[in-house]
């Protein structure tokens, strides 16, 4: 059975290690890995990894469209929004790795098939990637939410000058994220940088104010989610169950990471890729289906919910 | 003779020891009675600044925008002053709103390791004309080279001045004397420091703070601040006289703010009480004193235990969710290695 061909806009870390986990995918092989220097640390990587790399940004999609069917942009939220009217035009499914808010926002645990339906779909956050699943369960449990505020802590080396430089971006999409998955009325987002060595993992505090908290319901159900997330991201893990603590909802969540490209710790980093892999394998399922692969059957459907990527 | 400026967050770090409850009408009184002691900065808002109002680190009574027109309505000569932490406050949600209220200076504030993520509010606070400086939070835990790295980010972003505090109360003065020596030989702009009481040495630091070269130091009323408080501002101004650097402040009228501060802000006057001696010990954030007390009752732990396990994971301030989670070890056996 064949594979859908992807390309990957961005040479830096996000991008690097999504190539990592695309050359493990099943579903996925990366025809076009590309940046704007040739030597940066990430096309040495892919050229040692024997991919085909590209310095010419978009326009090495533009005058080669053949050469993928989706792109993942790993570049900046200003570059994004040049890209996409090019990639568009071109018919390309784009997953948005940037905090650009194009697109339809993805978060694999509550709306995967949803979003299939959209050509261009934005991967909201790391912070938001953590945090939006118990959010969305908060909001399921609780007829009205008056309030979530999600605290995310990364090790200070997990956090390039990107994430440094954007994170009033950072803020905003995941506040509007929180919002929309979980419906409350008002949503915070914090972010803190924690130097310490040996670096911390990534952890995310969700607090949330509700009229009736109801903790047993959300004690019953928190683990079905986390399960549905370790699906696509092993290593997230449930470490303060909800609790009530000083009339607040309080959920604390630990995420390491896989440790491709990116050391375990920027657990970070590691989610929103996992996340944006499994979506892009979901759109891969789709096409090969329709391009009638799925009539080998069903050893295609039972490989279904095994990310084939862990493997 | 050499001049000290003098920065007062009563306002703001005083916030911290009332669980960020401070009323419009305390906000109105003692700004007025620093304003007519020659107090050349006043700080207000949330003990962690700008947006900061949350369930992390507690919510304030006073929105952003009330605590900056009442401040502002009784400051008709000292600059007013904010505490600005990037990853709380955002340029449009905050910091934009804040400077249309008259805001004069700007302290844009960092742990110490992380000035880079000060960049964009710095440039944007001195692309609009106001006063910036920035502030590196919790300095004990970065080696004096880092501190000095990190404070030359700053100037290279357009802060006229950085800062460096004593968050957790941890400084003896040779350590000061120390750090402040490198920042002022590695910098072209104004050196400060603010300093916090754990260990009694606050006024003692800020002293070696200027004999080493710092020229804007941080005080407040009555030490009002978080744990054992901070460096004593009227104390401050005394000892300054008496070593002849000249601060501007009126000492009868900066008493005379400290008794109204007393009187009007605080329900205790800050003390160096056991678990303040475990905080700047142990090197953790004095700020998460009240919540440490109150998690410590809920799960029946000994607060001690909790600061010196807080201090083992090197939690940095804003962290306070961790306290819970350390609780939650703590009671299940499991500590840090």
């Amino acid at each position: 059975m064949g594979k859908m061909k992807v390309a990957i806009l961005g040479s830096g870390n996000i991008g690097t290690d999504l190539l990592i986990k695309i050359m493990r995918s099943r579903y996925l092989e990366c025809g076009l890995f590309i940046g704007r220097n040739l030597s940066s640390p990430g096309m040495t990587k892919a050229n040692m990894l024997g991919v085909r790399i590209s310095d010419r940004s978009i326009d090495a999609i533009a005058d080669d469209p053949d050469i993928c069917d989706l792109v993942f942009d790993a570049t900046s939220a200003r570059d994004h929004h040049r890209h996409w009217p090019v990639l568009e035009s071109l018919g390309k499914v784009v997953i948005d790795m940037t905090p650009a808010q194009v697109g339809a926002m993805c978060v694999p645990a509550i709306n995967l098939n949803e979003s299939l339906s959209h050509q261009n779909i934005n991967m909201v956050t790391c912070g938001g990637q953590a945090s939006i699943p118990m959010a969305h369960l908060i909001g399921q449990h609780h007829e009205e939410v008056e309030y979530i505020e999600v605290v995310s802590s990364i090790a200070s080396r997990s956090a390039g000058p990107a994430t440094r430089i954007n994170l009033d971006e950072y803020i905003e999409t995941t506040e509007k994220g929180i919002r929309a998955f979980s419906g409350c009325r008002e949503a915070k987002a914090i972010l803190i940088l924690n130097p310490a060595q040996p670096c911390v993992d990534m952890q995310t505090t969700i607090f949330a104010k509700v009229a009736h908290p109801d903790i047993e319901g959300l004690r019953r159900t928190v683990n079905e989610m986390v399960k549905r997330i370790q699906h696509y991201v092993p290593d997230y893990q449930l470490i303060v169950p909800p609790v009530l603590e000083d009339g607040r909802i309080v959920i604390t969540v630990k995420v390491q990471g896989l440790g491709d490209y990116l050391p375990r710790f920027a657990g970070n980093l590691d989610i929103i890729n996992c996340a944006a892999i499994a979506a892009a394998e979901a759109y891969a399922k789709e096409m090969l289906k329709n391009a009638g692969f799925g009539t080998q059957g069903e050893r295609y459907e039972e490989n279904i919910d095994k990310r084939s990527y862990l493997a | 003779m050499k001049k000290i400026l003098i920065s007062d967050p009563t306002l703001r770090d005083g916030n911290h020891a009332v669980r960020h409850q401070l009323q419009k009408h305390q906000v109105a009184i003692y700004a007025a009675a620093a304003d007519a002691a020659g107090i050349p900065i006043v700080e207000v808002g949330h003990g962690n600044g700008l947006g900061a109002s949350s369930l992390q680190v507690g919510e304030s009574s006073l929105g952003d925008a009330e605590f900056l027109r009442v401040a502002k309505e009784n400051l008709p000569t000292s600059k007013l002053g904010i505490h600005v932490i990037p990853g709380f406050a955002t340029i449009k949600k905050d910091l934009q709103q804040a400077l249309g209220m008259g805001v004069d200076v700007v302290r844009v504030a960092s742990h110490c390791t992380e000035a880079d993520t000060t960049q964009r509010h710095i440039s944007y606070v001195r692309e609009r004309g106001k006063e910036v400086f920035g502030v590196l939070m919790m300095s004990h835990m970065a080696s004096k080279e880092e501190l000095a790295e990190e404070a030359v980010k700053m100037e290279s972003y357009g802060a006229e001045a950085v800062i460096i505090m004593d968050s957790a109360g941890a400084y003896l003065p040779a350590d000061v004397t120390e750090r402040i020596g490198i920042l002022v030989a590695s910098l072209t702009i104004p050196v400060g420091f603010h300093g916090h009481n754990n260990l009694g040495m606050a006024i003692a630091n800020s002293v070696a703070a200027v004999e080493a070269g710092a020229s804007i130091i941080d005080g407040t009323a009555r030490g009002f601040g978080a744990g054992a408080g901070n460096t004593q501002l009227e104390v401050l101004i005394a000892v300054f006289d008496k070593m002849g650097f000249e601060t501007g402040v009126d000492l009868y009228q900066v008493l005379d703010a400290a008794d109204i501060a007393e009187r009007e802000l605080m329900k205790n006057i800050p003390s160096i009480k056991s678990l303040s001696v475990v905080s700047g010990v142990a090197g953790v954030f004095s700020g998460f004193a009240k919540h440490v007390e109150r998690v410590a009752g809920e799960y029946d732990l000994d607060p001690r235990d909790i600061f010196f396990e807080l201090g083992r994971r090197k939690a940095v301030a804003g962290q306070e969710d961790m306290i819970i989670e350390v609780a939650l070890n703590l009671k299940a056996g499991v500590r840090a290695a």
